[in-house]
């Protein structure tokens, strides 16, 4: 079975993520970049069948600037066998559609029997990108499931909804997303850090398209929180009044 | 004038779902409303009727034999039959797991762009703008496309204006799926017998963290809400240690908030919850750490035991309202 599994580098969300308020985008620079941790969570139940099956292919695919090969190495030192770097330099800013544009052109003719992603990134919170490529690919998919069964020929799996939860199930191949409730992803190995460096990472330049494209006119920063009034509990019920007088002041109660 | 196509979908019990009011309220603000909504002929009818409360001006029903079966497919096809034949300034959606997918494959194969997550649109000339609130509302950012039809998801809960109740015409619109699908094979619905309002779009909301120490001790949570008449949230880390679904999660993960009201109760604030509930307009947080993040964001904080605390302000709150 040939895999294929879609990262993200992102902000890591411990800490503070900034927005560029000229452009709008993310300020790769501003905090420390990680793989985006539902993605891991992909890759892990790619490495899951690896781990029961002798023919399994696990190939790692990023789109991003050249840092983000950093992504890519960790995922191979985690346990997969190769990485496509799409190289999108040329295509700073791009948006949903443009990005799953190089990425089905990047999948396309490859003969994956599945596509694996995390259900969202953190930090467009889009969501959107795996049934893009789906539709382009012309594959069924299956979405954010917080379960997964696969087999030779097709995957099965639980997902959310407001209303309760949806079996569903999808022939091969097919584009199936994860949410981040399945399994946490493993850590590298001391033996895959070491070969994770003679790994192949096959690097490919996007090339702009002539897509529609979302744009950001504006973006505003909003004014940080400033810490309130707080007290300590001193074991009369004050504070209790105080906080119930406060929120009826406000006419919150 | 402008018509704005959107995107409905039917619940598995019968009717539609509940973003299903908010995303023509805020279509309505664009032009004209053609709803588009898969149903099975039985229910069209009703279908048709409860879109008209909502103020549907005219509505579209893919019907197909497979529906129910089937997964997203034909909702694809419904929309993009309309969309071959209409102009619509855009074409609005849930942010919901069948939406997006249906916002997904429709852009992909109309070739037309998405505004993600949009917490509210508007019309500036003939373009439509999304508004969108980034890293959990740290910043705000306003996006149009550069051509074509916008193709938008809108948060749930984040829309309040409604439209007001039309008498829609409505057509029937047969839809054809072939090739591979992924399939449903079965939808366990859970009802919910809460009389507490949906965490969503809630005007108050009381979340309960680690400190609420077990499953049984959440109970305390619940009494706060009741008390003021609030949706229950939970941190992730009290819902990775099994003391609410997974539906209750407040953060980056989980549900974004924006109440009048957030009540954090033993929630230590780490950044991930802070970004799924900073955007309230006033934040309380009961925590015994004084050094717990969450008092850096607290308008009022009490440091103490809320196992003392919390039913204190109970009873106070029961005393005022005699």
């Amino acid at each position: 079975m040939k895999i294929a599994v879609l990262v993200k580098q992102v902000p890591d969300t411990w800490g503070v993520r900034q927005l560029d308020l000229e452009t709008g985008r993310v300020d790769r620079n501003a905090s420390d970049r990680v793989i985006d941790e539902v993605g891991e969570r992909a890759l892990e139940v790619a490495l899951t069948i690896k781990d029961s099956t002798s023919d399994a292919e696990v190939v790692v695919i990023t789109m991003g600037p050249s840092q983000s090969v950093d992504a890519l190495r960790k995922a191979l030192s985690m346990g997969a066998d190769s990485g496509v770097h799409i190289l999108s330099d040329a295509l700073v800013g791009a948006d949903m559609l443009c990005t799953a544009g190089a990425l089905a052109a990047a999948l396309r003719g490859q003969a994956f029997d599945l596509i694996l992603a995390g259900n969202e990134s953190t930090d467009g919170r889009g969501g959107i990108v795996p049934a893009m490529i789906a539709e382009l690919l012309g594959m069924p998919a299956l979405l954010e499931l917080d379960s997964i069964d696969i087999t030779p020929s097709q995957v099965s799996g639980m997902r959310g909804a407001d209303h309760g939860t949806v079996s569903v199930h999808t022939p091969l191949p097919a584009v199936v997303s994860v949410s981040e409730r399945t399994p946490e992803a493993r850590f590298p190995s001391f033996k895959g850090i070491r070969t994770a460096k003679k790994k192949p990472v096959a690097v490919q330049i996007a090339e702009p398209a002539a897509l529609a494209s979302s744009v950001v006119l504006t973006t505003t920063s909003r004014a940080a929180r400033s810490a309130g009034r707080i007290v300590t509990d001193d074991g009369s019920s004050a504070a209790a009044s105080e906080l119930v007088q406060y929120l009826a002041d406000r006419r919150l109660i | 004038m402008s018509t704005c196509l959107v995107f409905i979908e039917s619940a598995p019990g019968g009717g539609v779902r509940s973003s299903a009011a908010e995303l023509i309220g805020a279509a309505s603000a664009l032009g004209r409303v053609v709803a588009v909504v898969t149903a099975p002929l039985a229910a069209v009818d009703a279908v048709v009727d409860e879109l008209g409360r909502y103020g549907a001006d005219e509505v579209l029903v893919g019907e197909s034999s497979s529906l129910g079966e089937v997964l997203g497919r034909l909702q694809v096809e419904a929309v993009t039959s309309v969309l071959a034949n209409t102009s619509p300034v855009a074409v609005l959606l849930a942010n919901s797991t069948l939406s997006r997918e249906v916002a997904g494959r429709v852009a992909a194969r109309t070739g037309n762009a998405v505004l993600a997550d949009a917490i509210g649109v508007r019309l500036d000339g003939d373009r439509v703008v999304g508004l969108h609130s980034v890293f959990g509302g740290a910043y705000t950012t306003e996006s149009a496309v550069d051509r074509g039809i916008p193709i938008v998801t809108i948060r749930e809960g984040a829309i309040s204006g409604r439209a007001s109740p039309r008498t829609p015409t409505s057509t029937i619109v047969p839809v054809i799926v072939d090739g591979p699908a992924a399939s449903i094979d079965s939808v366990e619905v859970v009802h919910s017998n809460t009389s507490r309002p949906d965490l969503r779009s809630a005007q108050i909301v009381v979340s309960g963290g680690r400190g609420l120490g077990s499953k049984e001790k959440f109970v305390v949570v619940a009494g706060l809400a009741d008390a003021l008449g609030a949706a229950i949230g939970a941190s992730r880390a009290a819902v990775d240690a099994g003391y609410v679904p997974k539906s209750y999660q407040v953060g980056q993960t989980g549900v974004i908030v924006s109440p009048d009201l957030y009540v954090a109760l033993g929630i230590s604030g780490a950044i991930q919850h802070r970004a799924g509930m900073q955007t309230a307009k006033t934040i309380v947080a009961i925590n015994k750490d004084a050094d717990a993040p969450i008092f850096e964001v607290a308008d009022f904080g009490i440091v103490g035991d809320l196992f003392t605390v919390v039913p204190q302000l109970v009873n106070e709150i029961a005393a005022r309202k005699k």
